[in-house]
């Protein structure tokens, strides 16, 4: 088994840290705006497109939240498929159709900045790379629940 | 509910101490060259510095100075800009490496967004941000996006030009940035840009003449720095570095 500071050295060196990092910065954000004193639970939705490993991405929540105020705060996670829209021809389709066709480089491209699909993705119907990403792009906070 | 990543972007260009955005009315005056030039010049004169790519339609810092397409992302909580030159370089263009990337207002935005939340520059004298021409979702986003962001005006001294960045200008006075002042490009040794800043009240920087060995020199950092228009950079920065900034 791996020890924890080897661990956290991992996690460090990924863009995960970086996105968690937000969202911790964020909630204190909220915090302060609306006067809470604690906050309870946090949910966070994550877009498929982003392809963000949730285990890694929880583990940072985790470490970067420990020395705040939020060090007892649930973070409930839960994965967004990602779908898409063409705008040039309507139709409709899910990321997880057409996952299997794309090289290993540029779901890394996607994964560090997902509106890099537009280079990327095409309309599987009309070939159209005019397309709307409806829903599942990347990190967002769904609600929070505090106490004032 | 909300976009979390907008709240990390102050902590993460805390330490760069000017952000200056290279703008212009419209396009082809050579915003791209100088952007890349005024970087590559402060870093000669022992500055810290970072350029971003924010021409998303057509970056081409890249071809500019020499930076290879290939070169890889280092991920260190978050994305650490590969260092060309003495230069912290950002761009698209290092992931999408020469496709088109047909991007529409909000994508342009998530993209800056993304792009300003995950980038780690760490202390810099200087940021160097190339936008898009005109008053671009690119250059609105960095508006609203970057605290205490400057604009350095490049501008070709013809009518046509000059009618643009007017409106730019209105646009730029109605933000309340800080206007750094005009760089004249192409240069025809004529008094119409100079006129143009004094009427406007903004400062006028300088005047680059057009050089032929420009063309040849692109991507090769040694002869870029031969050519006239670096020399005439260095003295337009000098001038740039001396100006006290309010936040």
């Amino acid at each position: 088994m791996l020890n924890l500071p080897f661990v956290i050295e991992i996690l460090r060196m990924v863009h995960e840290w970086a996105l968690a990092e937000s969202i911790v910065r964020a909630v204190l954000d909220i915090m302060r705006e609306r006067k809470l004193k604690t906050v309870l639970e946090v949910k966070i939705a994550i877009g498929q497109l982003q392809q963000i490993e949730i285990d890694i991405f929880r583990d940072a929540l985790k470490e970067i939240s420990e020395g705040t105020i939020l060090k007892e705060t649930k973070f409930s996670i839960e994965e967004e498929e990602a779908e898409f829209k063409c705008r040039n021809c309507g139709y409709t389709w899910k990321f997880s159709e057409i996952k299997e066709s794309i090289k290993e480089d540029e779901a890394e491209a996607i994964h560090f900045i997902p509106e890099l699909a537009h280079a990327i993705i095409r309309c599987p119907r009309c070939g159209s790379p005019d397309f709307i990403v409806v829903r599942g792009r990347g990190v967002r906070i769904v609600s929070l629940r505090g106490i004032t | 509910m909300m976009d979390p990543r907008i709240s990390i972007i102050p902590e993460r260009i805390k330490d760069i101490k000017r952000r200056i955005a290279i703008v212009s009315g419209k396009g082809g005056v050579g915003k791209t060259v100088l952007a890349s030039l005024l970087a590559l010049g402060l870093s000669s004169m022992g500055k810290i510095v970072g350029l971003l790519d924010l021409d998303f339609n057509g970056p081409s810092c890249h071809i500019v100075l020499g930076i290879p397409e290939d070169t890889s992302i280092k991920e260190e909580k978050g994305i650490i800009p590969p260092l060309f030159n003495g230069i912290r370089f950002m761009s698209l263009e290092l992931f999408v490496k020469e496709r088109a990337l047909p991007l529409r207002g909000d994508d342009i935005s998530n993209a800056i967004i993304e792009l300003l939340a995950i980038t780690r520059w760490g202390s810099l004298d200087y940021l160097i941000i190339d936008t898009p021409p005109g008053t671009s979702d690119e250059l609105l986003d960095i508006l609203r996006l970057i605290d205490g962001l400057e604009t350095l005006i490049v501008t070709i001294p013809s009518k046509l030009a000059l009618k643009t960045v007017s409106r730019l200008l209105n646009l730029l006075k109605m933000v309340n940035t800080n206007i750094i002042g005009i760089i004249e490009n192409m240069s025809k040794g004529t008094d119409m840009v100079r006129e143009f800043a004094r009427r406007e009240g903004i400062r006028y920087l300088g005047s680059i003449p057009y050089d032929e060995k420009l063309e040849e020199a692109l991507g090769d950092v040694d002869a870029l720095k031969r050519t006239s228009i670096s020399e005439s950079i260095t003295t337009i920065l000098h001038k740039i570095i001396g100006l006290k900034i309010t936040r």
